[in-house]
């Protein structure tokens, strides 16, 4: 609001809709000076090149903990046979330590490099005044997006088939703000933030997206018959955006009775978006119906950075080092990205190989109802990647 | 010591309960809106062919404008609650958005409802894909984040607070322990997000794990809320009695009926600290309102679920396992089921099924 009253002044540059803009659209000729005191909506980002050399691009590592390192282990494996063009700079981030530094460092590698590819993060300290690793991390680049493709996969034995949901989740504000403060002994409050900009942004995205990758309906998530104000800006939002695209077709939904439906009738939701706790509850909900948290892969966006990581963000501390993790969740992880990169032959080549793993010889790891183990999915799936690319193995949907 | 002796042997009554020398119990009913007054009709009738000693007094929860200014429930509704002690409720609207705050909040909140349980079990004869279904959902009723304070702070900027106490997360728990000891349960798993809500879901987490050491016969264990949600899906025989705050136990608890049908199926108790407030969760159903076509299941099991609390235990199973034959034969069953009979015919079977 004081941007528009400012630009009405001429003391900054006409910026329509400037509000809602990220850091990618303030124009270039804004000074330092002028970001850093006449746009103060604007999430002041520090723009470094970003590195690319003689075609081969630099991705960030993080392999965070529990099942991360040994899946990283896969890709990297699986990535030198196929040559695919891609550098791994590795940060390992140590969970027991209290300070920020590694989570820095990553942070300044990730824009540099521009992608990364990340596990779990493991944050041990339970002190409060700690922030989560991976919420930092997400906050810090701003990638407010949250992209979870839930597809059936034909060879993994489920209750529910052929589902196909996008999940579009709020990746950086909502539940996840951390701002939590103990007003009266044994009184905590913990706030829950939702601002217009993230709410646009995301619901923006969240269009654009079903628009490019031709979607018909987007179902909004919310609780605001109880949240009033909060839920309630951010469905206003979401349906303010929907009257500007009359052919996607949009309603919404409140959380309780979503997850009802999930379980008993998921094939209704073709495009999901909410904000960031409601999105956890149902990625989870929706992997769990699919198979279970080895299968998907979710990609963080930002306007400027993207990071890949399995789908439901656990680090399976459990089965770590036991050769029973399912590394599936992570390749798809490191498809996404070769995706993103340019490189669509490799993705594509690495693709049919999966599909072929998963879904005609179906070698899985048990949490997926297989018996073999995580090395030998990974060598079926190498094994696989030279018989693909022999015969043009279509993808199996059925 | 002879004072012990007796309490053991002669069972003690709800405290300061309304009952008439026969042993009739009063009970207040709450009818609701849209489906509301028909479903209770039935279990009334219902109630009345099991012979249950119990009276009812009904009352209209419509909010109206008190003398200040703002919405609330009338005072003849909240006077017959605080006599009676027990109450039955239908369902009731809330408007989505704009308006007055839930009616159903403001009730919790007048009667220091602060425990909500929701046993879900999977029914023979109706068909879902999960047929192994025996969970019990204990949710903090009180706080949370349904606490209704919220702020637009700046232009664009908006805050919701979510509120945790010690006081209301000790109780809570304490009742989960209890319920798990009274009804046989044998594994407690406290739900929460205490990685990202370090402060407030830590502390929750704390007066479970303090609850749990009183009662070493029941196995604890606590979980992220990802977790549970990923693995419920996947196989809800894992899970026994769940505890957790306001907004995951709304959560869950909803997905867990839709685990075994719906809410046109479950039972719900809100147990407070001098009173008990059974209720159907499902929604008003303005569409089907008035036309004999809804299903009083959901109000029949909370009823029951009431008689059981009141310790009739006898007419409770009667009427239980009258309901459960209907079901399971399948013969008449109301439209949302996959059959095609009228509310009044599903009652009058079950009325034939109580001889």
């Amino acid at each position: 609001m004081a941007l528009r009253l400012l630009s009405k002044a001429r003391v900054v540059p006409e910026l329509r809709n400037v509000a809602f803009a990220s850091s990618a659209a303030a124009p270039a000729e804004l000074s330092d000076f002028d970001m850093q005191h006449k746009t103060p909506v604007i999430r002041k980002q520090q723009l470094i090149p970003k590195a690319q050399y003689g075609g081969r691009h630099a991705v960030t590592m993080l392999p965070g903990g529990g099942i991360g390192p040994e899946c990283m282990g896969y890709v990297r494996e699986i990535f030198k046979y196929i040559g695919a063009p891609v550098d791994f700079e590795v940060v390992d981030i140590d969970p027991t330590v209290d300070n920020d530094d590694d989570v820095q460092y990553a942070i300044t590698t990730i824009k540099r490099n521009g992608v990364g590819l990340k596990g779990n993060i493991e944050t041990k300290s339970e002190a409060a005044y700690v922030t989560s690793r991976n919420v930092a991390l997400r906050n810090e680049l701003d990638m407010y997006a949250y992209v979870l493709n839930c597809k059936s996969f034909a060879g993994v034995p489920t209750r529910h088939k052929d589902i196909d949901i996008q999940i579009i989740r709020q990746n950086t504000e909502g539940e996840y703000a951390m701002l939590e403060h103990e007003s009266v002994r044994g009184v905590i409050e913990s706030m829950k933030v939702v601002t217009a900009s993230n709410s646009e942004r995301v619901a923006r995205f969240a269009f654009e997206f079903a628009k490019k990758n031709g979607r018909k309906k987007v179902t909004t998530v919310h609780k605001a018959n109880i949240m009033k104000l909060s839920d309630g800006l951010f469905l206003e939002t979401s349906r303010r955006l929907a009257k500007e695209y009359p052919d996607i077709e949009h309603n919404d939904m409140i959380i309780d009775n979503c997850c009802m439906q999930l379980v008993a009738k998921p094939h209704q939701f073709d495009v999901m978006l909410m904000t960031n706790l409601y999105g956890s509850i149902v990625s989870n909900v929706v992997c769990g119906i699919l198979g279970g948290a080895g299968l998907l892969s979710g990609r963080n966006y930002g306007d400027h950075y993207a990071v890949f990581e399995p789908g439901t963000r656990n680090t399976g501390t459990a089965i770590a080092g036991k050769n029973i993790a399912n590394p599936i969740a992570m390749i798809n992880a490191s498809i996404d990205m070769l995706e993103h990169l340019g490189h669509h032959f490799h993705a594509d080549l690495l693709r049919r190989a999966v599909n072929k793993t998963v879904n005609v010889d179906r070698i899985l790891t048990p949490d997926v109802g297989g018996s073999s183990s995580s090395s030998e999915v990974v060598d079926s799936i190498i094994d696989n990647i030279e018989t693909v690319a022999k015969n043009e193995i279509p993808i199996v949907l059925a | 010591m002879a004072a012990r002796f007796i309490k053991k042997i002669v069972p003690t009554s709800r405290a300061g309960v309304a009952k008439y020398s026969t042993g009739v119990r009063k009970v207040t009913l709450i009818p609701g809106h849209g489906i509301g007054p028909e479903i209770t009709v039935a279990v009334q009738k219902i109630f009345e062919a099991a012979k249950v000693p119990i009276e009812w007094d009904e009352v209209d929860v419509t909010a109206v404008r008190g003398p200040d200014g703002k919405f609330g429930i009338p005072q003849r509704a909240i006077d017959s609650v605080n006599e009676n002690k027990i109450g039955l409720k239908g369902p009731l609207m809330t408007p989505v958005g704009k308006g007055y705050r839930s009616l159903n909040l403001a009730l919790r909140k007048e009667f220091d409802l602060y425990a909500n349980v929701r046993p879900c079990k999977s029914l023979d004869g109706i068909k879902t894909l999960y047929d192994n279904v025996d969970v019990v959902t204990i949710r903090e009723n009180t706080e949370g984040e349904y606490s209704g304070i919220e702020h637009e702070i700046v232009d664009g900027v908006v805050q919701s607070i979510k509120l945790i106490t010690e006081e209301a997360s000790k109780r809570v728990a304490e009742f989960a322990f209890q319920f798990a000891r009274d009804n046989k349960r044998k594994k407690v798993t406290a739900v929460h997000k205490a990685n990202i809500m370090r402060m407030s879901d830590g502390l929750f987490l704390r007066c479970c794990r303090d609850l749990a050491t009183k009662y070493p016969d029941i196995k604890f264990e606590e979980r992220y809320l990802d977790t549970v949600c990923l693995n419920m899906v996947q196989d809800p025989s894992k899970f026994d009695v769940l505890v957790m705050p306001n907004l995951y136990g709304d959560i869950m608890s909803d997905m867990c009926s839709g685990l075994v049908g719906g809410l046109g199926l479950t039972p719900s108790g809100n147990i407070g600290k001098n009173g008990a407030l059974f209720e159907s969760v499902h929604g008003t159903a303005p569409a089907i309102a008035g036309q004999d076509k809804a299903n009083p299941t959901a109000l029949l099991l909370s009823g029951v679920m009431m008689l059981r609390h009141m310790r009739f235990l006898e007419e409770a199973d009667k009427i239980e396992s009258a309901c459960f034959t209907v079901l399971r034969e399948g013969k008449v069953l109301t439209e949302d089921l996959g059959g095609n009979s009228t509310c009044s015919a599903f009652t009058s079977e079950i009325i034939k099924n109580l001889a």
